[in-house]
């Protein structure tokens, strides 16, 4: 088994009009497709763990030379597509799972029913066991 | 012979009993605990085939002394318990205290934080794995382990043995206090999860409200501890109505009411009846005769808005706590009109106040906004509410509640 990370960026894939502004039915039918795969993957053993990340003007960023008071700030943060939203950890048998899973989450309905197309990152986790030398 | 689950039940309810009365006599929390592991390991392994013991309290505690003996007698272990041992004297019957009571303010000692508290006390109080604990928590299996383990470095560092203060004696109260605080916590957690997240989570609210029932059996005059029971089981009738059937959060005003428990709500406002007349509430009273209210209104429009307003300034007078002063706001709303309430908003987060930028003060805005039929306010308030919650399922009814709105807005 493998383990990758999928991350979503606050990039809306081909959608412009914001969430709060979709059709109520579409917001529903938006987040049951994220708990409907969430469930899935855990039933079928392979979700590790999944985390949504609150707004980006929630955020916060520390400096410290480990010496003197750390600096922290709000931001700036880049361009907000380019900031993550949310990451799911899976541990699967091939890199082809992996993809596979990371194309479901890309294809979640945005308004209308029409998927969103929201790029997924999928990067490898690191593992800290070693085999022989 | 006993079934499975009933051993399971029958051990997990005597686990806290023995491990009490072991620790009241030896006083190493750590060794007593590995002792009633192993009395538990041996019950599960012999019951099933030999019958349960006509006393199993008295078998599982003779077998996890014995454990103790040899725990203290191993070679590897004397050095340190047989020292403990012998320089803490046993511990001297306290009258009246159930052992569990005990057991539990050791638990939640107000030196933990309340996070090492919650552990503990599910942990010894509550008879849960450290899995189900984890599991529950949302944390990994090794963290809640590593939580546990630091809590009884921090009681033992305490010098806190099985020595508790006498009700009327000085530090009784804030350790109450304490004790009432992580049982409401640990309700809090299990009421607040949703549907999605709760799948495989160990059911937290009934586990509190056990160990508050169990509390209050001990001390049934104390007025906090009846609060609280009744505060709890008032809000856990309304949990059948509070998801709708996609997991989605319905709010009070449009739960549908057929739903809630109406057992539950008996139960809940015999307890608060109960203390009415007992000296001056505390803030679980209050708390609890706010949702007798809400839950004994037949609709929502026929809430009695009058005595919610009175009590929640009560509650604002002892608590100082700006979360309340919000609630008040609504209730004022829903007396004098939204711009009362909207008034009553402006001191929490005018000058750097004390909710400035907080998600539900926007939310109460919103809420106030639209009641006064001022749709775009309403909707710039929702939106930010929903930008600054950090809890899913509210993001998600926020935003549809912001989505709603906008296609009613008129400037659309």
């Amino acid at each position: 088994m493998r383990k990758f990370l999928l991350i979503v960026n606050h990039d809306d894939g081909v959608v412009e009009t914001p969430m709060t502004e979709w059709a109520p039915g579409d917001i529903a039918a938006h987040m049951n497709y994220y708990e409907a795969l969430s469930k899935e993957l855990i039933e079928s053993g392979e979700l590790v763990g999944f985390t949504a990340l609150a707004d980006p003007r929630l955020a916060r960023i520390v400096r410290s030379d480990g010496a003197s008071a750390p600096v922290v700030t709000d931001g700036p943060f880049p361009e907000s597509k380019e900031v993550v939203a949310g990451f799911q950890v899976i541990d699967v048998e091939s890199e082809a799972r992996a993809l596979e899973i990371a194309a479901r989450v890309s294809a979640v309905p945005g308004p209308g029913g029409v998927p969103t197309q929201q790029p997924v990152e999928v990067r490898q986790v690191m593992s800290d066991s070693a085999g022989e030398l | 012979m006993t079934s499975q689950p009933c051993l399971e039940d029958l051990l997990r309810r005597l686990t806290p009993q023995v491990l009490s009365k072991l620790v009241r006599r030896f006083g190493d929390y750590d060794a007593c605990e590995d002792a009633v592991q192993e009395a538990l390991l041996a019950a599960a392994k012999h019951w099933p085939a030999d019958g349960v013991p006509d006393s199993p309290r008295s078998w599982l505690l003779q077998t996890a002394a014995n454990r103790f003996t040899d725990l203290v007698r191993s070679e590897q272990a004397r050095r340190r318990r047989e020292e403990l041992v012998a320089r803490e004297p046993a511990g001297a019957d306290v009258p009246g205290y159930d052992d569990t009571l005990v057991l539990l303010f050791m638990c939640c000692h107000p030196a933990l934080t309340p996070a090492s508290a919650i552990a503990l006390t599910l942990r010894a109080v509550g008879g849960l794995t450290t899995a189900e604990i984890a599991s529950a928590y949302l944390v990994p299996e090794a963290t809640m382990a590593q939580r546990i383990s630091r809590a009884k470095q921090r009681v033992k560092a305490t010098g806190l043995r099985f020595r508790m203060p006498a009700p009327d004696a000085d530090g009784w109260t804030p350790w109450l206090r304490s004790v009432l605080h992580v049982l409401y916590l640990i309700f809090n957690e299990g009421y607040a999860a949703t549907a999605g997240r709760a799948l495989h989570r160990i059911e937290l609210s009934g586990e509190a409200i056990r160990l508050t029932r169990a509390l209050h059996r001990i001390l049934p005059a104390n007025g906090e501890v009846t609060g609280l029971l009744a505060l709890m089981l008032l809000t856990d009738a309304r949990r059948p109505a509070r998801t709708g059937p996609d997991g989605e959060l319905v709010p009070l005003a449009e739960q549908d009411r057929t739903r809630w428990d109406r057992r539950l709500i008996a139960e809940g406002a015999a307890l608060i009846a109960s203390t009415l007349g007992s000296g001056p509430p505390g803030e679980y009273r209050l708390q609890a005769a706010i949702a007798a209210v809400h839950d004994q209104a037949p609709r929502a429009d026929a809430t009695d808005w009058r005595q919610i307003l009175g009590l929640y300034g009560m509650l604002e007078q002892l608590t100082g706590n700006p979360v309340v002063t919000l609630n008040r706001a609504v209730a004022a709303a829903m007396i004098d009109g939204p711009a009362a309430g909207l008034a009553l908003l402006d001191g929490l987060d005018g000058d750097g106040g004390p909710l400035t930028g907080h998600h539900r003060l926007h939310a109460v805005r919103g809420h106030l906004f639209e009641m006064a039929g001022d749709v775009e306010s309403a909707l710039v308030h929702y939106r930010a509410a929903a930008a600054c919650t950090t809890s899913i399922p509210e993001r998600r009814h926020l935003t549809a509640k912001a989505a709603r709105l906008h296609r009613h807005s008129p400037s659309r």
